[in-house]
């Protein structure tokens, strides 16, 4: 059987073909027919031949095996230090064959680059920070998991992700009535303590668009409300489109380029229809890495800059603090040892190492920030990237993965871990939950708004006679 | 033999080894794409600039990247190694008399001792590299006999060269011996991984260029190699 039902070549373009993948509980169909996929050796090479340029054959060429990216990696680190785990080994054992074969590989074959592209590398880029000819892994299997999801071999989450993008453009089955519904739900119930909070939607020429994460508006709705106080205590002219709203990307964790690319561009059209002078996204890595760092090029834009100014919310939080427009009240300021995580989505990424550190010297008593060690673009993955926190035949792998973020955080000897990325704030969870070492885990959203000094006529009418 | 050595063979040597690193370099920058590397290098090229000088020079310097620093040992052993292996023959008074006899220039030469020393610094620092792959697991997985064979290809004309120069055996026997491997490791710079000799420089640039633009340089903060 060449090709199943639910495991196949074709990425999931319809609504009910996504029901039918999501009802296979667990994928155990989908892992089943998986086994007995065939690879399309001709497409794979053609493939190759028309995408892997002299940057990827010079780093899969010059490579000179000399080892040193070993120590660089977490997974190395965490799982005994077995060779197979140096980032080297792994890329040239699988794209490296691949790339040698011509293509003409097996389903064996393909299961184990499953295996190593996605429980084996968070493609968090930072062997190639210590590779001495610049050979960054990380983006080498960001490719390779483009290869191999183009021939059906993915995880089962990661293939319904990449569908959930393609049907819903998000990462969720949420629609644009549910979104709408939720920002105008989310006004209502917290107009109350905040008179006056709006969710503008579609308001044209705003200064600020925001997007966010749909687990928002499915999962956790108060964040949204949280990041709605904010740019109302903060007296921004901000809105959210009703379309375009949601900036992650299953797809690119799932390897699914036209899926990122037709999900950047609903963004993109967004900002084009409702002009805002700048956008700004949810406290989200990835998120920000699809929509900002990766999202233009996909889109095409040749400047690499996506069509307006477009900042991480730790940006816009940081300028918010500086300028006074938000303003801390010091006595509620954070007085325990509190540690950082950085997100490698937009610190190694982007280089937001600065930011975040500015934001803490507002909301932190100084002298109870404990830096991780090591931080900012050498920090560690949290250990659940690149999809690996959704992939549950993985799980065991992921879990393991923690206990590097566990040691950092356990010898900082804080009990408190500062996360302004989805990811890393699961992962976090996560691993307190499977290790217990009695740790709170926050974004800064809640943490900010538990410490503003509210101005009298943000105040509710009652509290502000009381006072 | 000598003369023919030194004659047309070495200069299809040169021609072949350095025409051969020129049409890597070109082929390497033509082949670079703004769009599946996803790097906007002509737009932003200033930021790629400087970001690709800041990634070449923390590695050309021996403990200024973050590398260097966890492995002082092997950061010794491998920046003698290649200091050895590019300034002997450069310097070496030997070849820059053959230098003056064929152009009337030459370069300043070094006194034979430290030659001496740069040579067997480059014979034991091969060596320890050899070594190294035999001991260490995370090495040793990756390491094929190509590496090995580039190994010997690199420290022949160093062992050739001194076994002459201390006349250990037939004298013209090992002089042509060691011209012989100089060329063959000349000849083999653009066809085998050690054309890193170049593309060291072009594929730092790159992922300099990578972080000068997309992944922080144009937010106005350097990475920290």
């Amino acid at each position: 059987m060449p090709e199943g039902i639910l495991c196949n070549k074709t990425p999931i373009k319809t609504e009910e073909q996504l029901k039918l993948t999501l009802a296979d509980k667990g994928g155990k169909q989908y892992y089943e027919e998986l086994n007995n996929l065939d690879v399309d050796s001709d497409k794979l090479w053609a493939s190759i031949q028309a995408t892997m340029k002299s940057r990827t054959k010079t780093w899969l060429e010059i490579c000179a095996h000399c080892g040193l990216c070993a120590e660089s990696c977490f997974l190395y680190q965490v799982n005994g230090r077995v060779p197979e785990q140096v980032p080297s080994y792994k890329i040239q054992s699988t794209l490296g064959v691949m790339v040698k074969k011509k293509g003409k590989v097996d389903n064996a074959f393909m299961q184990m680059c499953m295996e190593t592209a996605w429980a084996k590398c968070t493609c968090c880029n930072r062997c190639g920070m210590y590779c001495p000819h610049g050979i960054d892994m990380g983006v080498m299997f960001s490719y390779l998991r483009g290869l191999l999801y183009s021939q059906g071999f993915v995880p089962w989450e990661l293939k319904i992700g990449a569908g959930m993008h393609r049907v819903y453009r998000a990462q969720m089955d949420v629609t644009t009535e549910d979104w709408v519904e939720t920002c105008e739900w989310m006004a209502e119930e917290n107009e109350e303590e905040w008179p006056g909070l709006e969710i503008p939607i579609d308001k044209e020429d705003a200064d600020i668009m925001y997007t966010c994460n749909a687990r928002e508006p499915k999962h956790y709705p108060e964040d949204v409300a949280e990041a709605a106080i904010l740019f109302h205590v903060a007296g921004e002219n901000w809105t959210v489109p009703s379309e375009g709203w949601e900036q992650t990307s299953l797809s690119m964790f799932a390897g699914d380029w036209e899926c990122c690319k037709d999900n950047v561009l609903n963004v993109y059209s967004a900002i084009e229809r409702l002009r805002p002078k700048r956008a700004i996204g949810t406290e989200c890595g990835h998120a920000h890495r699809a929509t900002v760092i990766e999202g233009p090029y996909w889109a095409g834009r040749e400047d690499g800059q996506p069509p307006v100014p477009y900042i991480h919310y730790v940006e816009w939080l940081a300028e918010a603090l500086r300028t006074g427009k938000l303003k801390i009240d010091p006595a509620k300021r954070i007085k325990e040892p509190v540690t950082l995580q950085d997100s490698c989505n937009y610190v190694r990424n982007q280089g937001l190492k600065n930011v975040t550190r500015e934001i803490l010297s507002y909301i932190v008593e100084p002298g109870y920030f404990v830096e991780m060690s090591p931080s900012k673009e050498h920090n560690y993955c949290c250990g659940g990237g690149g999809g690996f926190n959704g992939i549950g035949m993985y799980r065991a792998q992921r879990n393991m993965a923690l206990r590097k973020k566990m040691e950092q955080i356990l010898a900082t000897g804080c009990k408190l871990v500062i996360a302004p990325c989805h990811n890393c704030w699961d992962a976090i969870r996560d691993l307190e939950e499977e290790y217990k070492i009695g740790i709170r885990w926050s974004f800064l959203k809640p943490l900010v708004i538990g410490m503003l000094d509210v101005p009298e006529h943000l105040r509710p009418k009652d509290e502000g006679e009381d006072e | 033999m000598y003369d023919f050595l030194t004659g047309p063979v070495l200069w299809a040597t040169f021609l072949i080894s350095f025409g051969g690193l020129i049409v890597r370099a070109v082929l390497y920058v033509r082949g670079l794409d703004w769009r599946l590397d996803r790097v906007a290098y002509r737009p932003n090229l200033k930021y790629g600039i400087r970001g690709g000088l800041r990634s070449i020079v923390a590695f050309l310097i021996p403990f200024k990247a973050r590398l260097w620093q966890t492995r002082p040992g092997f950061t010794l052993i491998f920046f003698a190694f290649h200091i050895g292996l590019l300034v002997t023959p450069i310097f070496l008074e030997a070849h820059n008399v053959m230098l003056k006899q064929a152009f009337g220039f030459s370069l300043p030469a070094m006194p034979t001792g430290l030659a001496d020393g740069l040579a067997w610094v480059c014979l034991v620092g091969g060596l320890f590299l050899a070594l190294r792959r035999i001991a260490f697991p995370e090495v040793r997985i990756i390491t094929n006999f190509y590496d090995y064979l580039l190994l010997v290809i690199s420290v022949l004309p160093f062992a050739t060269g001194l076994i002459a120069r201390y006349e250990l055996g037939a004298y013209d026997f090992w002089l042509c011996a060691h011209i012989l491997s100089g060329e063959i490791w000349l000849i083999c710079l653009p066809f085998t991984k050690l054309s890193h000799v170049i593309l060291f420089f072009l594929s730092r640039m790159q992922l300099g260029m990578d972080y000068g633009i997309k992944r922080g340089g144009m937010k106005g903060t350097d990475m920290a190699w």
